[in-house]
C-alpha cells in the first residue's frame, strides 16, 4: 500500500467519523470541534488529489474564519441539554421524513452524476507546468467571470444587507473622534500663565 | 495649511516616530537601577537596621541594665531582667529584643548613656520562622562583634551632628 | 528490506533530521527571545533586567524553562479535560508547522509548496482555536473573555493581512515563497515598493500575535492574564512558547515578504559573503525588536479603538492598496511572466 492511498484512506475516514460525531456529539462546542476537523481532512484530501489551492482556502475561509464565528455563537448559548432533547420522539417523524428526501435526492444526483457521458466540454487541457491556483484563476476569470462576478455581487448584497440591519442611528451619543484628538496641539488649548502671589488669575 | 500640517503628521506618523525615538534614545541610556545583591546604594550612618549589643574595647559589655531602652521603647519590644554580677557591678541577665514587634524608631539607641543597644547599619536579616525573630542577649552581642567596624565608623561619622 | 529501506525508512530519518534541524534551534530562539524582550525592555526603561542567573543573566530563559516544568498541572474541576488539554497543544503546534514553508536560503526550505503564501496564511488563522479552545474549556470569565476578545481581533486583523500578502502576490506572481524572494532579488525589496503595506503588515502582526499594543486577549489589568488564567506548568509553557514562536514566525513572513528574505541588502562582497540564512535571521531579529520596541513604547489599545484601526483604517487602505497595485501593474504591463 503506497503512502498516499494509506493517507487517503485515514482522512477519509478521519472525516467520515468526525462528520458523524458532529452531528452526535452531546456538547455543541465539541461538534464544532469536530466540524473543524472534518474540514481539516477534507482539505487533506484536496492535497491528496493535488488541489492544494482549494485546501488551503478551504482551511482559510472554513477552518479560519466561518467556523470561528460558529465557535464564537455556540460557546455562547447557555443551552439546556435535558430542554433540548425534549421533543425528540415527537419531531422524529418529520425528521426522519426530512432526512429520507435529503438522502434519496443525494443518492438521484450522485447517480445521474456518475452514469453521465461528459457532454460538457472538459476544463481547457492545460500544460503540466501551469499549477492549480493559476488554471483555477483562468477558468474563474474567463469561462466562468460573469458567474464569479454575480457570486461577488451577492456577497455585496448580503454586507450592505446586515448593516443596513443593524445600523440605528441614535440622537444624543457623544463619540469619539479620534483625529480630532489627535490633532490637538498643547498650543491651542493651554496658555501658561505667571500668576502673582495673592492677585489671582 | 493647518490642513495640510494635519494631514502630513498623520501620514508620516508624526506621534509614532516621536514615541518610538524616544524609548530608542533611553535605550542607551545610564541604568538607573543596581545590580542589587552585587551593588548597594550608599547608606546613611544613622541608618536604624538591626539592633546589636556593643562591647568596650576591652570586652567588657556596655550595657548597665539602667533599662531606660525597655522604658522608651513604644513597641514594648525589649525585656530586660538584671542582677549585681560577683564582682558588684549591675548587668543584664536577660536581654530579648522581639524583632517581630520592633518599629526600628531608634529610641532604645538614643535613649541609651553608653552606647550598648545600637541599630546597625545591616537590613538583610530576614527569617525562615518566627522564633529566630526573638533575639536573646547572645545574639545580640554576637550582632555586636560582627558589626562593630561599621557600627563605631557610622558613630563617628555622626558625631559632629549630636 | 534494503528497497524499502531506500524508498521510505531513509526519507523519513532525513525528514525527522530536517524537522529537528529547524524545531530545535526554534525553541533555543523562543528561549532566548524572551530574554532578550526582558533585556531590551528594561533598557529602555532604565533598568537592568536577568541578571542573576548566570553571567549577565544569560541562563535566566532555562531556569524558568526549568521551574514551569517542575511544577504542577493543575486541571481545574469544571473544567472540559480533553479541549483543555488540547489547546495549548493546539498552540503550540500550529507556531511550529507554519515554518516547514519558510525558505531559509535559496532551495533551502523544508516544503517547497506552490501555495506556501497559503499555507501560511492557513496556519496562522488556525492560531486562534488555540486560544478559543483554552478559553472555552477553562470554564472560567476571565479565560473565556480573553477568548472572545481574542478570536475577534485576530478575524479582523486577519482581513488586513490577507489584502496586504494579495498586493505582494501581484506584484510577485506566485504562490510560493521562494518564488516570492526571487521576484524581490529582480524587482527590488517589496519594503520599498509596498512601503505603506508594510507599516500595516507590522501592525497587524502585532494584533495577530496578540502582541502589545493590542495584548487585550491577555490584558493582565483587566482580565488577570486571558485566556491562559487557569493553566499551569507545562500547558502554561506550551502557551508561551507557542506565543513567542508564532512571533518569530510572523517576523520570518515579514521578512520574506518584505524583506527579500536570505537576500543581501546590497549585491557586493562583503554583504554577498554572509551566507542568506543568516540574513534570513538578522531580518527576522530586526522586525522581533520592533515588536519588543512597540511593547516598551505604546500603551494598551482599548478595544474599540482596536477594531475601529482594523475595520475602518487598515482593512481600506489594504483594499485600496491592492487595487492601486493590480492597476499599476496592468497599466504598465509589468505582470510577472507565469513562471511560477
Amino acid at each position: 500500500m503506497s503512502a498516499e492511498l494509506f493517507l487517503f484512506w485515514l482522512m477519509g475516514a478521519v472525516t467520515v467519523a468526525s462528520a458523524v460525531m458532529v452531528i452526535s456529539a452531546k456538547n455543541p462546542v465539541h461538534s464544532v470541534l469536530f466540524l473543524i476537523l472534518c474540514f481539516f481532512n477534507a482539505a487533506g484530501l484536496f492535497v491528496l488529489i493535488g488541489a492544494e489551492f482549494l485546501a488551503m482556502v478551504l482551511v482559510v475561509v472554513y477552518v479560519g474564519a466561518v467556523a470561528v464565528l460558529f465557535m464564537f455563537v455556540v460557546m455562547m448559548l447557555d443551552i439546556n441539554f435535558v430542554r433540548l432533547r425534549e421533543g425528540f420522539i415527537e419531531y422524529l417523524p418529520v425528521g426522519a421524513l426530512v432526512g429520507l428526501v435529503l438522502l434519496a435526492e443525494l443518492v438521484l444526483v450522485a447517480g445521474t452524476w456518475a452514469m453521465r457521458e461528459p457532454t460538457t466540454p472538459a476544463a481547457p487541457a492545460l500544460a503540466e507546468a501551469v499549477d492549480n491556483t493559476r488554471a483555477l484563476g483562468r477558468l474563474l476569470y474567463t469561462e466562468h467571470f460573469l458567474v464569479f462576478q454575480i457570486a461577488g455581487l451577492v456577497l455585496l448584497v448580503a454586507i450592505v444587507g446586515a448593516i443596513a440591519l443593524t445600523l440605528r442611528e441614535r440622537v444624543g451619543v457623544k463619540r469619539q473622534d479620534v483625529a480630532r484628538q489627535v490633532h490637538r496641539r498643547p498650543s491651542e488649548t493651554l496658555v501658561l500663565e505667571r500668576v502673582e502671589p495673592g492677585k489671582g488669575v | 495649511m493647518a490642513t495640510l500640517d494635519k494631514v502630513a503628521r498623520t501620514i508620516l506618523w508624526q506621534e509614532l516616530i516621536k514615541g518610538f525615538a524616544l524609548t530608542f534614545r533611553y535605550m542607551f541610556k545610564r541604568k538607573v537601577t543596581l545590580n542589587y545583591p552585587y551593588e548597594r546604594g550608599p547608606l546613611s550612618p544613622r541608618f536604624r537596621g538591626e539592633h546589636a549589643l556593643r562591647r568596650y574595647p576591652n570586652g567588657e559589655e556596655r550595657c548597665i541594665a539602667c533599662k531606660l531602652c525597655e522604658a522608651i521603647c513604644p513597641a514594648q519590644a525589649i525585656t530586660i531582667e538584671s542582677e549585681p554580677r560577683a564582682d558588684g557591678s549591675r548587668r543584664t541577665t536577660r536581654y530579648d529584643i522581639d524583632m517581630t514587634k520592633c518599629i526600628y524608631c531608634g529610641f532604645c539607641e538614643e535613649a541609651c548613656p553608653v552606647d550598648a543597644i545600637v541599630e546597625g547599619p545591616n537590613d538583610a536579616f530576614a527569617a525562615e520562622t518566627r522564633a529566630e525573630l526573638f533575639y536573646t542577649k547572645e545574639k545580640l552581642l554576637a550582632n555586636g562583634e560582627r558589626w562593630e567596624r561599621e557600627i563605631a565608623a557610622n558613630l563617628e561619622r555622626d558625631a559632629p551632628y549630636r | 528490506m534494503g528497497e524499502l529501506f531506500t524508498s521510505t525508512i531513509w526519507p523519513l530519518t532525513v525528514l525527522v533530521f530536517q524537522i529537528l534541524a529547524i524545531v530545535v534551534p526554534l525553541l533555543l530562539a523562543v528561549a532566548y527571545l524572551t530574554y532578550a524582550e526582558r533585556k531590551v525592555i528594561a533598557a529602555m526603561q532604565l533598568r537592568q533586567g536577568p541578571m542573576v542567573v548566570g553571567p549577565y543573566g544569560l541562563l535566566q530563559p532555562l531556569a524558568d524553562g526549568l521551574k514551569l516544568f517542575v511544577k504542577e498541572t493543575v486541571i481545574p474541576t469544571g473544567a472540559n479535560k480533553v479541549v483543555f488539554v488540547l489547546a495549548p497543544m493546539v498552540t503550540f503546534i500550529l507556531a511550529l508547522i507554519g515554518w516547514a514553508v519558510i525558505p531559509f536560503g535559496d532551495g533551502i526550505v523544508l516544503a517547497d509548496i506552490n501555495v506556501g503564501v497559503l499555507y501560511l496564511f492557513a496556519v496562522s488563522s488556525l492560531g486562534v482555536y488555540g486560544i478559543i479552545m483554552a478559553g472555552w474549556a477553562s470554564n472560567s470569565r476571565y479565560a473565556f473573555l480573553g477568548a472572545l476578545r481574542s478570536s475577534a481581533q485576530m478575524v479582523s486583523y486577519e482581513i488586513a493581512i490577507g489584502l496586504i500578502i494579495i498586493s505582494v502576490l501581484i506584484s510577485a506572481g506566485s504562490l510560493n515563497l521562494s518564488a516570492i524572494v526571487r521576484a524581490q532579488a529582480e524587482q527590488g525589496w517589496y519594503v520599498f515598493w509596498h512601503f505603506p503595506m508594510f507599516m500595516i503588515f507590522l501592525v497587524s502582526i502585532l494584533a495577530e500575535t496578540n502582541r502589545h499594543p493590542f495584548d487585550l486577549p491577555e490584558d493582565e489589568s483587566s482580565l488577570v492574564t486571558g485566556y491562559n488564567v487557569e493553566y499551569s506548568s507545562m500547558t502554561f509553557a506550551l502557551f508561551f512558547l507557542g506565543e513567542y514562536a508564532n512571533m518569530i514566525l510572523m517576523s520570518a513572513i515579514a521578512s520574506v515578504l518584505f524583506l527579500g528574505g536570505w537576500l543581501p541588502p546590497f549585491d557586493v562582497w562583503p554583504f554577498t559573503w554572509i551566507p542568506g540564512p543568516l540574513w534570513l535571521i538578522l531580518k527576522i531579529c530586526l522586525v522581533l525588536f520592533v515588536f519588543i520596541w512597540a511593547r516598551a513604547t505604546l500603551p494598551r489599545y482599548r478595544y474599540d479603538q482596536l477594531m475601529r484601526l482594523g475595520w475602518k483604517v487598515l482593512l481600506p487602505l489594504s483594499l485600496a492598496w491592492v487595487v492601486l497595485t493590480a492597476g499599476v501593474v496592468l497599466a504598465f504591463d509589468l505582470a510577472p511572466s507565469a513562471a511560477g
